[in-house]
């Protein structure tokens, strides 16, 4: 942090300006808090220096002059504890209902390994809480952006290497404004089933799971017969895989006979992979064993519909297998859209004209035969 | 059963050649007038977007879109169709300083439907390299036309919420996180009325709200009496083979008239010129 390579300054005092003027710049109502590593510590003894973070703006309402103050004190000092800070400020920042995010703003490579700062991100990940890590790296150094790389994409966080003042402030309060959007309830978390009896029933809505490259997640939704079914699935890539990969979902029968499939295929570099189905009933439900549906008990019988999310993702060698990869499901149920039955009615302009000719062209024979047949029997 | 539909086309053309071929030039004019969405007067600009199908930034028609962003950001937006809209997306994205940069890159611009499958794109660079010395890239992608109706096995495009993703695809690792402006506009051509019959019930529109894992079903709940198959089958079959009330009954009523008005004055006409 003491190079000075940012249009001529330190990083420290681009950090601390562009720190500033965001608190400044944040929405009253933001919760926000502080949390530095590597900036006390100024000796040489690893262990200690790689405990060396501490919480120096608790996670509350913004207090402007309390956080400025503390930004202003900053030093750097020698060791990064990447991981342990990331530990300590998803704690700092507890569970709730909402996405949590956390900004990572480093100049230097993790230096306390283990625990290595990727394998924290994703275990943290894991754990539940909706927690999105933006990195920003303040040095353009091939280290330090893999490590941050490898964290954004195992939270689902965005990575900006900041090469000027201006690019530092900006990007942080665009995270901010993203926070302020994104303060919504976070997505049920659920655990998919090994087969389809006894696996998970859902109702509409949004769902997260993690499954393992090439495990099968099975869920049971109640569809009605004048109802359809509509799931969507996202698969998320968290950590490097090979080159090509695929994502299928399935509607199935609780028979196993398949209803409907989804699949999406790609290959190279993105952030998600998705894909959806519909399904409805074509015929009523002849399943003795049908439950009467939840609303009405004499109404329409609800059956039992399984859908399987699969992948077929690989990894190249040394990837970590567990925790299984994110993904998203959304399941809707609305009503069934049954197909038009073929009208035997026409329409259109068209229509309207070939009619009239058609009336015109008879209306006219008539006439003529009419007249034929009136002077024939005059004749006669 | 002979489809109407069809008969009526082909007819249509032996009898009315002249205004067919009319109709067409009217089609091949209106055609490249608008390759470039113009953004609607007064519209407000954008300026952000999303990192995901959740938190896409919601935008119009005619709405521009500024914002800064960074190289390996993924940018999400969405926008609403109705039947017979067909959706032009223009996408220009300023890179960042050549000299920064090492390499060539490839952009992607994706679209997904309401249920986040992957739509088809028609017309545009979906997916352009810039080089390596490229000061800008520019992205278009013209959607095919809303249907009103669809099989729920079929992928084709309806109403509802549809989202756009534009990320880099492929680039040197050293390139990522530099920053990036980029601009978008989406634009609307009317397809035409909509000729499709049946409609969708609920557009392809997500739910948001996280959902609720039901335990289980009550397995002891007993069984309603539900209606037979049979009782259902009769109720329906008086109106079975009468199509609902739609504006072909109209048409085609009318159409009715006009031939019986067209054969009386055709009628007449053969014995006025007696008179």
């Amino acid at each position: 942090m003491r190079a000075t390579d940012i249009g001529g300054r330190s990083r420290i005092s681009v950090a601390q300006q562009a720190f500033n003027e965001v608190v400044d710049a944040l929405p009253d109502g933001t919760h926000l808090g502080i949390r530095v590593l590597g900036a006390t510590y100024r000796g040489k003894d690893k262990a200690e220096g790689c405990k060396d973070t501490q919480q120096i703006v608790p996670v509350g309402p913004v207090d402007r002059d309390a956080a400025k103050a503390a930004i202003a004190t900053l030093r750097p000092t020698g060791f990064t504890p990447v991981g342990l800070a990331l530990r300590a400020a998803a704690e700092d920042l507890g569970t709730g209902p909402t996405t949590r995010r956390i900004v990572l703003i480093t100049d230097g490579e993790d230096t306390c390994a283990p625990p290595d700062p990727c394998d924290v991100a994703r275990e943290l990940a894991a754990q539940g809480t909706h927690l999105v890590v933006d990195t920003l790296g303040l040095a353009p150094d091939e280290k330090v952006r893999r490590q941050l790389l490898c964290i954004a994409a195992a939270t689902g966080g965005t990575y900006a290497s900041a090469q000027t003042p201006e690019d530092l402030t900006g990007r942080i309060k665009q995270i901010v404004d993203r926070a302020k959007d994104t303060h919504a309830p976070t997505p049920t978390v659920v655990s998919g089933g090994e087969a389809c009896a006894g696996a998970p029933l859902l109702s509409p809505g949004v769902y997260t799971d993690r499954e393992q490259i090439s495990e099968h997640r099975w869920y049971r939704v109640l569809v009605n017969d004048d109802e359809e079914l509509r799931a969507s699935v996202s698969i998320a890539l968290d950590r490097p895989v090979n080159r090509d990969y695929g994502v299928l979902l399935r509607a199935t029968a609780p028979d196993g006979r398949e209803l409907v499939r989804g699949t999406d295929a790609g290959s190279g570099r993105t952030d998600v992979l998705s894909t959806g189905l519909r399904w409805s009933a074509t015929e009523p439900n002849e399943d003795p064993d049908a439950q009467p549906s939840p609303a009405a008990s004499d109404g329409p019988t609800a059956r039992e519909v399984c859908l399987v999310v699969s992948n077929s993702f690989a990894t190249p060698p040394g990837v970590a297998a567990s925790p299984g990869m994110p993904f998203e499901l959304t399941v809707d149920v609305v009503a069934a859209s049954p197909a038009p039955n073929a009208p035997g009615l026409g329409r259109g302009w068209l229509l309207l004209l070939v009619l009239t000719v058609a009336g015109l062209v008879t209306g006219l024979m008539a006439g003529w035969l009419t007249r034929w047949w009136i002077a024939t029997w005059r004749t006669k | 059963m002979i489809n109407f539909y069809d008969v009526r086309r082909r007819l249509g053309f032996a009898v009315l050649g002249a205004s067919a071929i009319s109709a067409l030039t009217g089609l091949l004019l209106a055609a490249p007038a608008a390759a470039t969405p113009t953004p609607s007067p007064g519209a407000a600009t954008v300026n952000q977007a999303g990192t995901s199908f959740l938190t896409a930034t919601a935008v119009h028609a005619g709405q521009p879109v500024h914002t800064p962003a960074f190289t390996g950001d993924y940018l999400y937006w969405s926008f609403t169709a109705t039947p017979g809209q067909v959706t032009e997306i223009s996408l220009s994205v300023t890179l960042p300083p050549a000299d920064q940069r090492t390499g060539a890159s490839t952009w992607a611009v994706e679209v997904f439907d309401g249920l986040r499958r992957r739509q088809a794109c028609t017309a545009g660079a979906q997916t352009p390299t810039a080089t390596a010395d490229a000061a800008e890239v520019v992205l278009g992608c013209t959607l095919r036309r809303v249907r009103s109706w669809a099989e729920p096995w079929s992928g084709d495009p309806l109403p509802g919420i549809y989202y756009i993703r534009l990320s880099v695809v492929d680039l040197p690792e050293e390139d990522l996180g530099l920053p990036i402006e980029v601009d978008m506009l989406i634009g609307t051509i009317d397809g035409g009325t909509s000729e499709d019959d049946g409609d969708l019930k609920a557009p392809l529109m997500p739910p948001a709200k996280p959902g609720k894992v039901v335990t289980a079903a009550d397995p002891t709940a007993s069984d309603g009496p539900s209606p037979s198959p049979e009782a259902e089958v009769a109720a329906s079959w008086a109106t079975d083979w009468l199509p609902e009330f739609s504006a072909r009954w109209v048409w085609t009523t009318i159409g009715g008239v006009l031939a019986a008005i067209a054969g009386v004055v055709g009628f007449s006409l053969t014995w006025r010129r007696r008179t």
